[in-house]
């Protein structure tokens, strides 16, 4: 750790900020039907999901590893400020879409980032845009729908073959899978997002030539990335958890049990092959699936197209985001410190913002169900939309 | 740029192909918990109820097993 300068200590400090705005913007995938279906109180389920996230991070580096050298080209001459710059950006992006309870993708928000800023800093040959195509846009695009239909499916099997047994033991049993499926889920998050910081804190480290091309990261970046979004999943991002839990649709036990068993095993066999997916559109995805096949087989599409345009929307916005601060970076100290004060100003009015209308662990679930009272099917649910976005 | 569809296709494949195996081994156990309750309550032999049980404690255990491998596979990727 010897001879870091300050921006590049600055840049790992930002690092870490994205890290604990991941957890939080994320701690609905794995926990939002646990919460919605009263498996888990709100408290002891976010607790879990950050000790299993944190553990998350210690499981391997191999994700780490290939955010530097895949994505864009380490070569290409990329400084501390453009990551500054990248991390910034995702950072911005992350919480506009968490005020808006919009669970949209931390990952994509973190590549858009990069891949903005490194195209105005280094120019096209910068961005390995195969590497964009094939590694996280197809699969991006892919893997909600295969998580649904896994979901849907999973959703019969479980009301056909249990719907003679008795209500009591069904109950029990679908909320424990709930549990374990969740907790699942969890984990596959802490590693594979935790480690996409600690591969932008190394590639930092790389760039500012403290520590040598291709090595693995520093043990303190593992705990300090993994202690981030542990801590950041533990806040809760009740916002996101609303949407996931009660906006999309109305979730019992069965169903929140098929969408995350689904989710999580399209997520381990995906990173297992190296696609990068989005933990968030995955679970949503899965979600959307469960509630089609569910009992009433209600999904509220107007929530789901509004999460499906913010999906489309984050790599381009936080891109535009991380270029733009680029361009700042590159007028040298004064654009850098311009941008950690846009930075910081940003944050700090998004969060005055998100008190005026205030979610958290005691009012997350009390909202309508969906489809019932006055509102049609099809028509949006005032909680999810309105009041959030106020 | 070449585009691995059956890379792709292939994952998502086993996917499904896991999520639904995994939901049908524990929701298997559950009911044949459930048959254990019902036959239990109704005064039945103790040797159905105990088939019952036999056969959702290996439900269950399938289910471990795959937890298992997934967790094999994203510690050793």
């Amino acid at each position: 750790m010897e001879h870091i300068s300050f921006l590049v200590t600055v840049v790992i400090i930002t690092a870490l900020a994205f890290d604990f705005t991941n957890g939080f913007h994320d701690t609905a995938n794995a926990m939002a039907t646990s919460i919605a279906t009263g498996a888990l109180r709100p408290k002891v389920a976010v607790a879990i999901s950050g000790v299993l996230n944190l553990a998350g991070a210690f499981l391997s580096v191999a994700v780490a590893k290939t955010i530097s050298g895949g994505l864009v080209d380490e070569k290409a001459g990329i400084q501390p400020a453009v990551v500054f710059a990248a991390l910034i950006g995702a950072i911005i992006w992350n919480l506009v879409t968490w005020l808006r309870g919009i669970p949209s993708s931390s990952s994509h928000a973190l590549y858009g980032g990069l891949i903005g800023a490194t195209l105005v800093a280094v120019g096209m040959h910068g961005v390995h845009f195969d590497v964009v195509v094939t590694k996280i846009l197809i699969p991006a695009a892919a893997s909600p729908i295969v998580a649904g239909v896994a979901a849907w499916g999973a959703t019969k099997i479980a009301y056909r073959t249990t719907a003679k047994g008795s209500k009591n033991v069904n109950n029990m049993g679908f909320k424990f899978g709930q549990i374990a499926s969740a907790s699942l889920v969890s984990l596959a998050h802490g590693t594979n997002d935790a480690q996409k910081t600690m591969g932008v804190i190394t590639l930092t480290l790389v760039t500012a030539g403290a520590v040598a091309p291709g090595s693995n990261p520093p043990t303190w970046v593992i705990v300090s990335s993994g202690l981030a979004i542990a801590l950041g999943t533990y806040l809760g991002g009740w916002r996101i958890i609303r949407t996931l839990g009660k906006g999309i649709a109305e979730i019992e036990a069965p169903q929140g049990f098929a969408a995350q068993t689904a989710s999580a095993t399209v997520i381990l066999t995906s990173s297992h092959m190296g696609f990068g997916l989005s933990t968030t559109q995955v679970c949503s995805g899965g979600i959307m699936g469960a509630g089609k096949a569910g009992p009433t087989g209600r999904v509220n599409w107007s929530t789901a197209r509004r999460m499906a345009y913010a999906w489309g929307l984050t790599l381009p916005a936080a891109a535009l985001l991380g270029g733009g601060g680029a361009l700042l970076v590159d007028r040298g100290a004064v654009g850098e410190v311009l941008l950690a004060m846009i930075g910081v100003g940003a944050s700090a009015w998004i969060y005055v913002l998100s008190r005026r209308q205030r979610i958290d662990a005691g009012n997350v679930v009390d909202v309508p169900a969906v489809g019932e009272g006055p509102a049609a099917p099809l028509t949006p649910v005032p909680a999810a939309s309105g009041p959030i976005a106020a | 740029m070449s585009i691995h569809w059956a890379a792709l296709g292939n994952t998502f494949g086993v996917s499904l192909l896991i999520t639904l195996g995994v939901v049908t081994a524990f929701c298997l156990g559950i009911s044949a918990l459930s048959r254990r309750e019902a036959v239990l309550a109704d005064g039945g032999s103790a040797v159905r109820g105990g088939g019952a049980l036999v056969v959702a404690v290996v439900a269950f255990a399938a289910c471990a097993a795959a937890v298992g491998y997934g967790l094999y596979l994203i510690a050793g990727a």
